[in-house]
């Protein structure tokens, strides 16, 4: 039997991984993907907790934020297109319009 | 004491009401001779209800409440009559209806517009100045007096377009207006230690001998610099030769019979409360003396006839103030009423020559005497009544002056002036040598007055002798104890002066240049007003005007510029913390995630 | 106390306020209209407020024309307005002033619906705080009363200059000293700077009485302990004091008095000054009497330094508006003096060269707005016989000139008068002695003025000079005349003004 430790190790690599994404890809496709995987670790994180406790509290949570996830990626998807076609770029480091 | 005060307040409200009147109704003050018609019947009226009250010698008392407080009014105006008022009223009832009438004729070349404003202004000064003398307390006194400076500011600036007659006029504001901070906190610190302004409850405490209040010297030599200012004693006299920038019937009436003696008749009005303070009074004595003496120097140098005449009544200030120091002040009084008269009358005179000469400069006017021989006769009698020649008003008041001073052990004041008394006849006579006798100048046709001018003018010299010859018929109350010499003395000096100025300047026996090379260095002095004109212009200048540049930079780049840098500053660090914002979403990311991090180590650090 | 069936108060406080909802809504384009609103909305104050006067019971002290509406009642704030006889004077104040500055600004141009609005939208918060009993409505009301001037000067206000100079002059260049956005700015955030200490003050002496409620007749009857009322008394006269213009956080009212246009200074000079005045007496030494005893020597110190250094500031300007500016701090200066006597005659005189100076530096901007909007220039130096040309301005002005050297028969010298006996009879006798020389300095200060503009020759710099006509007249005269009657009538308003600082003493003397 796998123990809750083993899934919270899987969660932080994932959440490791998708901030690594997140703070160095230069291009705005690939933070979303960022994103998208610190989302999925904490994902992973509710599943274990309720399979562990007996408590569904955390799946529905989980359901809740995987279509919070899908609205998220189409909202900022479009974000992204609509900057494309103003800037013709998604390059991160070249959108600093805020920059004081 | 009746309480009928209804003539004395008659007396005071018309030339009010005709102020208003003028100062309300536009169109009225704008016919220019007809507001000076309203002016002069108010002042009519006012003149005879005055000698009514005088006739009668009303005395009372009545006040009304005015500054409201919780226990009753902490200020009151009111009227108080008693005989030195009721001469007072009559003084200045009559020298101002005198004076305006002759302003109708003086004036006559005014255009309606300010001859209306003219006769506001005087109807106002006559309010003020009854209002004062029917003072009951020191603070309606205050009140009318710098109420008397105002309009003193506003007639020396009549002709206010001219620089110098702008520039005396606040030249005189200012200087009065520094007695009156004396006088002022003289007032307060009196009205606290005694929790009243009134002089008769001032009066009783007085005799109750429960006016033993700490510090009550300093407290009414204070009230005594307001006179200094008002009635031109030195080292304050410095504003009234100046005043002669106005027009000559206003120094008649102002700056010779009534304004000026505001402070002498404050001192004698209030003369129980000085009797407490003999060191003050001592002081008031030598003061007074001094600048007889003081002004009657610079007299004997100056030109202007309207000036000479400005210097000859600050010294003869100097005299009331005098006797009003040496216990004596119902000689001063006296001196005051006689001197209202002749001097009026002189300065009347000047104006009726200035009128027809077009100068002030006595050198250059000359054998007038035969041009217009009315005026000279009066300005003689004025002169001679001036220079204390009996049987005339002058000879008897001064004498008195002269006796109250010896009585009073002050020998050092007597001397100075007894030389006064000789310096007055001579400068007076070398006016009159220089002006109405000596060669005619040519050029211009000098021409007697009018009759509205010649009318007062005859009427002041008549009364100058009519009081003259009462008080040598009946004796006069003041001047009987006065010792047996001093008549001929004061005769005497008078002579010298005479005689004096004749071989100076009819008979040209004696060179007045040689003279003044002979005293140069009190000729240089007098010349230059004992240098009290430029100290003061250069306080002004330097330190009022110096202290005040600098504290307006300090103000601008000092106070406020603490507060710019402090501006600036935030506007700096604003400007270098803006850099953190890089625009860039990552970089923000970054912070989270190292603060995220920080958190976590430092939770764990504290937990331990 | 029982509440009066027509809400006088209410009235006077909200009328100008629905004529400026008025003007944005109805008049816009029309500014005959907004005159008239305006006029109106204003007279219906200004006769309700002299009503009031005239109807205020002097017999029975305390505050009268009393309303209360709960606002927030668990937090104990509730719509509680009354007069006394300090507020009541200060009432009848306002109205002079808006109404003068009304007319006074009858030619304003440019936006001038927004102007008037804004204008209006102020005098609401004015009266607001005169009137106001509940200590969380009057801090509305101040709010209400500050913030419309930064629009107001901003928009329509003067940029002058001032040159950079001395050791901060790096500051002056980088903040842009002498626009009148700076201006606008300085006092805006000067006043909010003040503000916060009032607030904290207030949220102190609410949580320490635990009466739950805001009003001011609730913490009356509270004891606050000493030491509190030290720091909050301190807190209040900081807060308050930044709008009296105490020294050295005056700055911003010469700067904002240049930079306003002619009605903004009238009524800012006039009143809002005032209400940091009134703070600090009904406020300050109302509520904390212990604190105000123990804090007068400071107060009075620095009112002393305020006196002085205002008139000689005030000598060396050159520019007319900064002048009036200047003496305004000096007045103040008299003001805060005689409250911090913490004597009857003082306290009065206080309170009554409030109202004085209000008339005399509303008369006095007034004028200096006419004379600028005749001959465009406010540079002293270059003006000279103005007075053949305008002789109506130069009487009005050498009147606004000697009630503000307290010549008697003018208002002022009743104010300065009561003001120097306080002063000598209060702990700190030696008072009296600045402010009498700071009443000569004005008068060297006021004269020179008045000789310089109005008197000598005429000035070779102007042309076509004319009088002031028609409206102008109005608020010319009316502020004279009220100068003059109350300075040879003073019980007129000293009468009602004693009926409250009696009380106010007395809580004072004996706690």
């Amino acid at each position: 039997m796998i123990g809750l430790s083993a899934y919270l190790v899987l969660a932080a690599l994932v959440f490791s991984i998708g901030l690594f994404g997140v703070l160095t890809r230069r291009n705005a496709v690939g933070i979303l993907l960022g994103i998208e995987l610190m989302l999925n670790a904490v994902n992973i994180n509710l599943v274990a907790f309720a399979r562990f406790n007996g408590d569904l509290t955390g799946l529905i949570f989980t359901l809740f934020t995987i279509s919070i996830t899908v609205a998220e990626v189409a909202v900022g998807l479009a974000i992204v297109i609509a900057i494309f076609r103003v800037r013709r770029t998604v390059e991160a480091d070249r959108l600093d319009l805020l920059r004081g | 004491m009746t309480l009928d005060v209804g003539l004395p307040l008659l007396v005071l409200a018309l030339p009010f009401v005709a102020f208003l009147l003028l100062a309300i109704v536009g169109p009225l003050r704008r016919t220019g001779r007809g507001a000076g018609l309203v002016s002069i019947a108010a002042i009519a009226i006012s003149f005879g209800a005055a000698l009514a009250v005088w006739a009668r010698e009303f005395v009372a008392e009545r006040t009304w409440g005015w500054i409201p407080a919780d226990g009753g009014p902490i200020a009151t105006v009111g009227v108080l009559v008693d005989p030195l008022s009721n001469a007072m009223l009559v003084l200045v009832t009559l020298v101002s209806l005198l004076v305006q009438i002759y302003s109708l004729a003086y004036l006559a070349d005014e255009r309606p517009g300010p001859l209306g404003r003219y006769y506001t202004y005087q109807s106002l000064f006559v309010f003020s100045m009854l209002g004062l003398v029917l003072a009951p307390g020191f603070l309606q006194m205050f009140v009318f007096w710098e109420l008397v400076g105002l309009c003193s500011y506003l007639l020396i600036g009549f002709w206010y377009e001219r620089p110098a007659a702008a520039r005396a006029a606040v030249k005189a504001f200012w200087i009065t207006k520094l007695g009156d901070v004396g006088f002022i906190v003289g007032i307060v610190l009196l009205w606290s230690a005694t929790g009243t302004f009134e002089f008769t409850e001032l009066f009783e405490q007085a005799q109750e001998n429960a006016l033993a209040v700490p510090g009550l010297a300093t407290i009414m030599f204070l009230i005594y610099l307001g006179a200094v200012g008002k009635s031109a004693q030195f080292p304050l006299h410095v504003w009234l030769p100046d005043a002669m920038e106005g027009p000559t019937p206003v120094s008649a009436l102002i700056h010779a019979a009534t304004m000026v003696t505001a402070g002498v008749y404050m001192v004698t009005r209030t003369e129980p409360l000085f009797a407490l303070v003999p060191e003050v009074l001592t002081l008031i004595a030598w003061v007074g003396a001094f600048t007889a003496l003081l002004a009657a120097t610079m007299a004997c140098v100056e030109g202007d006839i309207k000036r000479v005449l400005a210097y000859s009544t600050v010294s003869q200030l100097g005299y009331m103030m005098a006797a009003a120091g040496a216990g004596a002040s119902p000689a001063g009084f006296l001196h005051l009423l006689t001197h209202g008269l002749f001097k009026a009358l002189l300065f009347l005179a000047a104006g009726a020559v200035i009128h027809a000469v077009g100068t002030n400069d006595i050198f250059r006017m000359g054998g007038l005497f035969r041009a217009m021989p009315q005026t000279g006769i009066v300005f003689v009698v004025g002169t001679l009544a001036l220079a204390g020649v009996p049987p005339l008003a002058g000879f008897f008041s001064k004498e008195a002056v002269l006796g109250g001073v010896w009585e009073a052990h002050l020998t050092g004041p007597f001397l100075m002036l007894a030389l006064t008394a000789l310096l007055t006849a001579f400068y007076m006579f070398r006016v009159v040598f220089v002006a109405f006798f000596g060669r005619a100048h040519a050029g211009g046709h000098p021409h007697e007055a009018p009759w509205l001018m010649r009318g007062p003018l005859w009427l002041l010299a008549i009364l100058t002798l009519l009081v003259g010859i009462r008080f040598a018929l009946g004796g006069g109350e003041t001047h009987a104890e006065a010792p047996g010499w001093l008549p001929p003395l004061s005769v005497g000096l008078a002579a010298v002066g005479f005689v004096l100025a004749w071989a100076m300047y009819q008979r040209r026996a004696i060179d007045p240049v040689r003279i003044a090379v002979a005293l140069t260095p009190f000729d240089y002095l007098a010349r230059r007003r004992y240098g009290l004109d430029g100290l003061y212009a250069g306080l002004y200048r330097g330190i009022i005007l110096g202290f005040s540049r600098l504290i307006g930079w300090i103000d601008r780049y000092v106070v406020d510029g603490i507060l710019n840098a402090l501006t600036a500053l935030t506007l700096r660090a604003g400007d270098g913390l803006r850099h953190i914002q890089s625009g860039r979403a990552q970089d923000y990311v970054y912070g989270v995630a190292f603060g995220v991090l920080f958190l976590f180590v430092w939770a764990q650090l504290w937990r331990r | 106390m029982a509440p009066l069936t027509v809400p006088f108060l209410s009235i006077i406080t909200w009328s100008p306020f629905v004529g400026a909802l008025l003007i944005m809504f109805t008049a816009r384009h029309s500014p005959r209209a907004v005159r008239l609103i305006s006029a109106v909305t204003t007279g219906i104050s200004a006769v309700l407020s002299l009503w009031i006067y005239v109807a205020y019971e002097r017999e029975n002290a305390g505050f009268q024309f009393y309303e209360k509406v709960p606002l927030v009642p668990p937090l104990g704030i509730s719509y509680e307005l009354g007069v006394d006889g300090i507020s009541l004077v200060m009432v009848l104040l306002t109205s002079i002033i808006i109404v003068a500055g009304v007319f006074a600004s009858w030619t304003v141009a440019v936006r001038s619906q927004e102007f008037y609005a804004l204008l209006l939208a102020l005098v609401t918060g004015v009266y607001g705080v005169f009137v106001s009993l509940d200590l969380f409505v009057l801090f509305l009301f101040y709010e209400l009363a500050v913030l419309p001037m930064y629009l107001l000067i901003g928009i329509w206000g003067s940029t002058g200059e001032v040159r950079p100079r001395g050791i901060f002059a790096w500051a002056y260049r980088e903040t842009g000293v002498g626009t009148k956005e700076y201006a606008a700015m300085k006092l805006t955030l000067y006043l909010l700077f003040g503000s916060a200490f009032i607030l904290v003050g207030i949220l102190a002496l609410y949580v320490n009485a635990g009466s739950g409620s805001f009003s001011f007749l609730d913490f009356e009857a509270t004891a606050f302990p000493r030491s509190l009322q030290r720091w909050v008394f301190l807190a209040f006269y900081l807060g308050f004091g930044v709008l009296a213009g105490i020294w050295p956080l005056h700055t911003w009212s010469p700067d904002g008095h240049a930079s306003a246009p002619t009605a903004v200074s009238m009524l800012h000079a006039g009143v809002l000054m005032k209400l940091g005045a009134y703070g600090v007496v009904r406020v300050g030494m109302g509520l904390l009497p212990d604190g105000a005893v123990d804090l007068a020597w400071l107060v009075g110190t620095i009112a002393c330094v305020n006196i002085v250094y205002g008139a000689l500031s005030s000598m060396a300007q050159t520019d007319l508006k900064y002048v009036i500016a200047y003496s305004s701090v000096s007045h103040m200066g008299i003001v805060m003096l005689g409250a911090a006597t913490l004597t009857e005659a003082g306290l009065n005189g206080s309170v009554f060269q409030m109202f004085a100076h209000g008339i005399m530096t509303g008369l006095f901007f007034a004028l200096v707005g006419l004379v600028y909007e005749k001959s465009h220039s406010r540079e002293i130096g270059k003006m000279g016989g103005f007075g053949t040309v305008m002789p109506g301005i130069a009487t009005a002005f050498t009147i606004g000139g000697l009630s503000s050297l307290g010549l008697p028969a003018t208002a002022g010298f009743v104010a300065e008068l009561l003001t120097f006996l306080g002063a000598w009879r209060s702990a700190h006798s030696w008072w009296l002695y600045p402010a009498v020389a700071g009443t000569f300095l004005t008068a060297v200060y006021v004269l020179r003025v008045v000789k310089q503009i109005f008197w000598g020759p005429p000035s070779p710099h102007f042309h076509d000079l004319v009088d002031a006509r028609g409206p102008e007249w109005v608020a010319l005269v009316a502020l004279v005349a009220v100068l003059m009657l109350f300075g040879m009538v003073p019980g007129l308003a000293i009468a009602p003004i004693d009926t409250a600082t009696v009380p106010l003493l007395a809580r004072i003397v004996n706690p």
